[in-house]
């Protein structure tokens, strides 16, 4: 049997989980605090998940820059595409906190929203 | 390059304290002056990086030159803070003996500072000096109390009379560095990288570099070391830690490092002294700026070194005879050396400037100048005015209502001022020089961004092209996802 | 002269929750001065996600918590100023602010509620040698150029500190497509969060170097590269384990300061530990009527704490104005942080003013696994609570409930110790 340790990262309190696993499958996780940790875990060891935040240009608004995120996690693997896909995206203004800003971004089904607001120059 | 349509009668070399004072007393006259200056702005080598002290001139060596120019400097210092409103204040210095053996050599200090003509100098008992000073260290048995001794914001001196020079008409030329000096029939050809200039005369106020320039045209050569002093600058709430200057007694000590408030309200501390080749070697060190620390406690009690804001270095210009060498050099006719200008340089430029501008005058028969402008204002501080005063400044001008620098709660009125003005300020630390924006405790973390914004602005720049100080300096490299 | 019953200063998360506390518990007359052209504070730079678990049950980021408030304030109808700077504050609660419509004008406050927040620690304050090029950011300045102007300080990047900002910092730094070398922390363990030591170094293959720290600065106009070494058990560097690290960007993460030059102005008893005013359970300072709230009474680790700690102080203020509180001088119940605790906000209790709860927060000065936080009312043990592991970087906490304590009246002092098992 395997054993991974990880440091849950589902709330700030960082607990310290142990994982044991038999090849792929996940057999049981303990030092967890809440339900939370024990999917963080399990998910972790087998297709670990991020949010993504970033920037996307913005023209006409009354900063050139706002900020954004992915609407939900995406796989970890994927994180360089999303902001290499977020490049070229200029978002128009005004923009409000939670417009979309990508449908799908790279290719993950998740959608790209601002985190902040921006208003007309 | 042969063009050589740049032609003045007189050229300086270095917008230091000393070029700047030469360019402002030349400019009393009627003379086509130039002031050549490597870097973007003046005030970028010794004479931003020292202990920014009014020197009573009590250890200058008696009959030389530097004791002279010291004694007079420190007596124009007053009228000239007023004439082109710089921060100058009389705080008195203090020089402290740690034991009987000392005793001696504060008693011959006194004795060549009353040959040298220094007025009002008293020995005080160590309960005067500590009525004066009560952080004074228990083991200051006595002092030599200077009440003429002085500070002064060196940035402030510098920037004024270059300022001044300046709009009474001499030219000022930044990022122009001297390679090369051929001496022609008539005068000098100074080879930069901008060009050839050329000029009658020549004022080689070059700092650390002036050996170099003074070598290139005379047999007799000179040497300056570049001398490293490093030094710890203090919050403003440890500002009122000592009220005078404090030095130590030469000695066995040294009179190495000393404890002294600035005209803005901090502590400094420094300098050490190390000897070095490089004359660009502006750095700190931990054997320095352990020494500043260890060595400062020698003399005053209790510095609350928690409240150190920054560190910094500069190189004074050491002449091996350790004299200031001012005058028309021997084998170089219309070549005149303003070289070896270490402390008390800063004391001395307003009588260095006279000097050289009175050598000038009798060589080439300068007439003066009936407009001349003899004053000049500062950058405008809210701060000083009255509450009524400011609420009609902002009214009229609504930017000096606006806090960029929250520390020394300098606005942006301020610092378009210090842009605009004549020889203005081109970046973060020429900002910093001419309003203290970004000089406070958080050293300019939080105002960086804004300041540049302003500065991009008022100088029709991109973001991307603003500098901390010279162009090679860049703040921002490029933009986000740029290299994705 | 305008009047107002409470006049806060700052208008970030701990000024807008004690904004939305104090009208919620019935005062109208409120005023929010910031000194920024938008609310929200420093939340509006930390993009990165994390934040309003406790609050919002959700996970947002920072600009969307700063959001939440903000719509609930301007719901309230509370009054805010904007690019207005507070110049001063009188004993007799006269606020002189400053803008460039109005210029320099004065307030009368019935209350003060400080929450001016923090700053961070420049270089200077340690005492880096080497030369002062460009290229040497504090990580909240570098922070602001990213997140907020899309500008990038640098490309080749090297971290001193381990707190959040910094941590944050490298993986922006990263993703932005900067290459961040290291993260060098003086100290034998992070300051930061440990889920942003996984999230920001540790998913980008960041190594974090723990005892170490920069002992040079190379570079004349742009910073070239920095000196790390290794340092001893007392923080010196050890020689001979020195190594150059070519950079372009130093980002200095180390430590925070409350920002109190307001305070001092009001010659408010400070506490050396958090350089934040010395306050009650009400969070009221020295000074009757003027309380303090978030980062400039203590650096938090999270903006949740902030806001509830802050929802306390506009209560208070309010209770004060109201003429419910009962100042019993006398009575006053000290709290002792030991082994282990650095300091304990508040700093003393007045049981008569108590809510059911009061929650004391408290930092430890070092990582201790195993081990339990212990309540003392006087000699008596009340609270003995297991952690798995404290740390420096991760706030602490303990209820003390009013019943408890009137089952101890004569309790003098209340001791929070860390004590292993």
């Amino acid at each position: 049997m395997d054993k991974r340790e990880l440091v849950c990262i589902r709330c700030p309190l960082g607990c310290m989980l142990s994982v044991q696993m038999e090849g792929d499958k996940v057999v049981s996780v303990s030092g967890n605090t809440c339900p939370r940790g024990k999917e963080y875990a399990e998910n972790e060891v087998t297709n670990p998940m991020r949010m993504v935040t970033s920037t996307v240009k913005v023209s006409g608004g009354d900063r050139g820059t706002v900020s954004c995120k992915t609407k939900t996690d995406v796989p970890k693997e994927k994180i360089f595409d999303v902001v290499r896909g977020l490049k070229e995206v200029v978002a128009e203004a005004p923009v409000k906190i939670g417009d979309v800003l990508v449908e799908d971004i790279a290719g993950t089904g998740v959608k790209v929203v601002a985190t902040a607001n921006v208003l007309i120059k | 390059m042969t063009q050589t349509e740049k032609i003045y009668d007189v050229i300086i070399i270095g917008g230091g304290v000393s070029g700047a004072a030469t360019a402002r007393e030349l400019s009393r006259y009627k003379v086509n002056a130039c002031v050549l200056e490597k870097e973007e702005d003046v005030c970028c080598g010794t004479s931003k990086a020292n202990s920014g002290i009014v020197h009573s001139g009590v250890d200058a060596a008696h009959g030389s030159l530097m004791a002279k120019l010291n004694v007079l400097g420190s007596e124009m210092m007053e009228d000239l803070s007023k004439e082109l409103d710089f921060a100058y204040r009389r705080n008195g210095s203090l020089i402290v003996c740690r034991g009987e053996e000392d005793l001696p050599v504060l008693q011959k200090l006194y004795e060549n500072s009353m040959k040298n003509g220094v007025k009002e100098l008293r020995i005080l008992t160590q309960e005067e000096v500590r009525a004066l000073e009560p952080n004074i260290a228990d083991e200051v048995i006595a002092a030599v109390y200077a009440p003429t001794g002085g500070i002064v914001c060196p940035f402030e001196l510098n920037i004024a009379l270059a300022e001044n020079a300046n709009v009474n008409g001499v030219v000022f030329k930044f990022n122009t560095e001297v390679t090369d000096i051929r001496k022609e029939d008539d005068g000098y050809e100074l080879y930069t990288n901008k060009g050839v200039y050329r000029t009658r005369y020549v004022v080689n106020a070059a700092g650390v570099y002036a050996d170099k320039f003074h070598n290139m045209v005379s047999a007799k050569k000179i040497h300056i070391t570049p001398r490293r002093g490093e030094y710890c600058l203090l919050d403003q709430a440890a500002g009122e830690h000592v009220n005078c200057t404090i030095f130590g007694c030469p000695g066995k000590f040294g009179k190495g490092i000393l404890v002294t408030p600035t005209v803005h309200g901090n502590l400094l501390i420094g300098p050490t002294a190390s000897d070095l080749e490089d004359k660009e070697a502006v750095s700190t060190t931990a054997e320095g700026l352990g020494e500043v620390i260890a060595k400062s406690g020698l003399n005053v009690k209790n510095l609350p070194y928690r409240q150190v804001i920054t560190s910094f270095a500069g190189l004074r210009a050491h002449e091996d005879g350790h004299e200031f060498i001012i005058g028309e050099v021997e084998d170089a006719k219309g070549f005149i050396d303003c070289a070896g200008i270490e402390s008390p340089g800063l004391t001395s430029a307003p009588a260095i400037g006279k000097m050289v501008a009175d050598i000038l005058k009798d060589k080439m028969g300068l007439e003066e100048k009936e407009d001349f402008i003899a004053t000049r204002k500062g950058v405008l501080h809210p701060k000083d005015l009255t509450k009524e005063e400011r609420k009609q400044l902002i009214k009229e001008h609504p930017a000096y209502g606006t806090i960029i620098c929250r520390c020394e709660m300098i606005s942006e009125g301020e610092i378009m001022d210090a842009i605009r003005r004549p020889i203005g300020a081109k970046s973060l630390d020429g900002v910093k020089r001419r309003t203290r924006a970004g000089m406070g405790r958080c050293q300019a973390g939080f105002c960086s961004p804004r300041t540049m914004e302003i500065l991009a602005r008022e100088l029709g720049k991109e973001m991307s092209e603003i500098t901390k100080s010279g162009e090679k300096s860049k703040i921002i490299v490029g933009t986000n996802k740029d290299s994705l | 002269m305008k009047s107002y019953d409470i006049v806060i200063v700052g208008g970030g998360p701990a000024g807008l929750a004690a904004a939305v506390s104090a009208k919620e518990n019935g005062i109208d007359s409120i005023l929010v001065l910031e000194r920024d052209k938008e609310l929200g504070g420093i939340l509006n730079q930390c993009i990165h996600n994390g934040f309003g678990l406790h609050t919002f049950k959700e996970e947002l980021t920072g600009p969307e918590y700063a959001g939440r408030f903000i719509e609930k304030t301007e719901a309230l109808g509370i009054e805010c100023m904007l690019h207005t700077m507070v110049m001063d504050i009188s004993k007799d609660k006269v606020v002189t602010a400053m803008n460039s419509e109005e210029g320099l004008f004065e307030i009368q406050a019935k209350a003060i509620i400080l929450a001016m927040g923090c700053r961070e620690r420049p270089r200077g304050a340690l005492n880096i040698p080497g030369y002062r090029p460009a290229g040497i950011f504090t990580a909240g300045t570098a922070q602001r150029l990213v997140n907020m102007e899309g500008y990038l300080p640098g490309r080749e990047v090297v971290i001193l500190g381990s707190g959040d900002i910094g941590l944050i910092m490298a993986r922006r730094m990263t993703l932005e497509g900067a290459k961040v070398k290291v993260v060098a922390e003086l100290m034998p363990y992070s300051g930061g969060l440990k889920r942003n030591i996984v999230q920001c170094l540790d998913d980008y293959g960041i190594p974090l170097k723990l005892s170490h720290t920069v002992v040079d600065i190379d570079g004349k106009d742009r910073l070239k590269g920095v000196t790390l070494a290794q340092v001893d058990d007392r923080g010196k560097p050890v020689g001979g384990t020195e190594e150059y690290i070519p950079c372009d960007t130093l980002l200095l993460s180390v430590g925070l300061i409350p920002e109190n030059e307001l305070s001092r102005g009001l010659d408010l008893e400070m506490e050396c530990m958090t350089n934040g005013p010395v306050v009650n359970e009400s969070l009221e300072t020295s000074m009757e009527g003027v309380f303090a709230c978030g980062n400039v009474l203590h650096v938090h680790d999270l903006v949740d704490f902030v806001s509830k700690e802050a929802a306390m102080a506009g209560k208070s203020a309010v209770r004060y104005i109201k003429g419910e509180t009962i100042n019993a001088k006398e009575h006053r119940i000290d709290l002792i942080p030991e082994e282990g605790v650095r300091y304990t906000v508040p700093k003393y209790i007045r049981p008569e003013n108590m809510d059911d709860v009061l929650t004391v927060r408290f930092r430890v000065g070092a990582v201790v696994k195993n081990c339990f936080i212990s309540t003392y009312f006087d000699d008596k043990c009340v609270m003995k609570r297991k952690r798995p592991i404290v740390a420096p970087g991760e706030m602490e906490e303990v209820k003390i409930l009013k019943s408890k304590l009137a089952e101890y009246p004569d309790t003098k002092k209340i001791t929070i110790k860390i004590e292993k098992e």
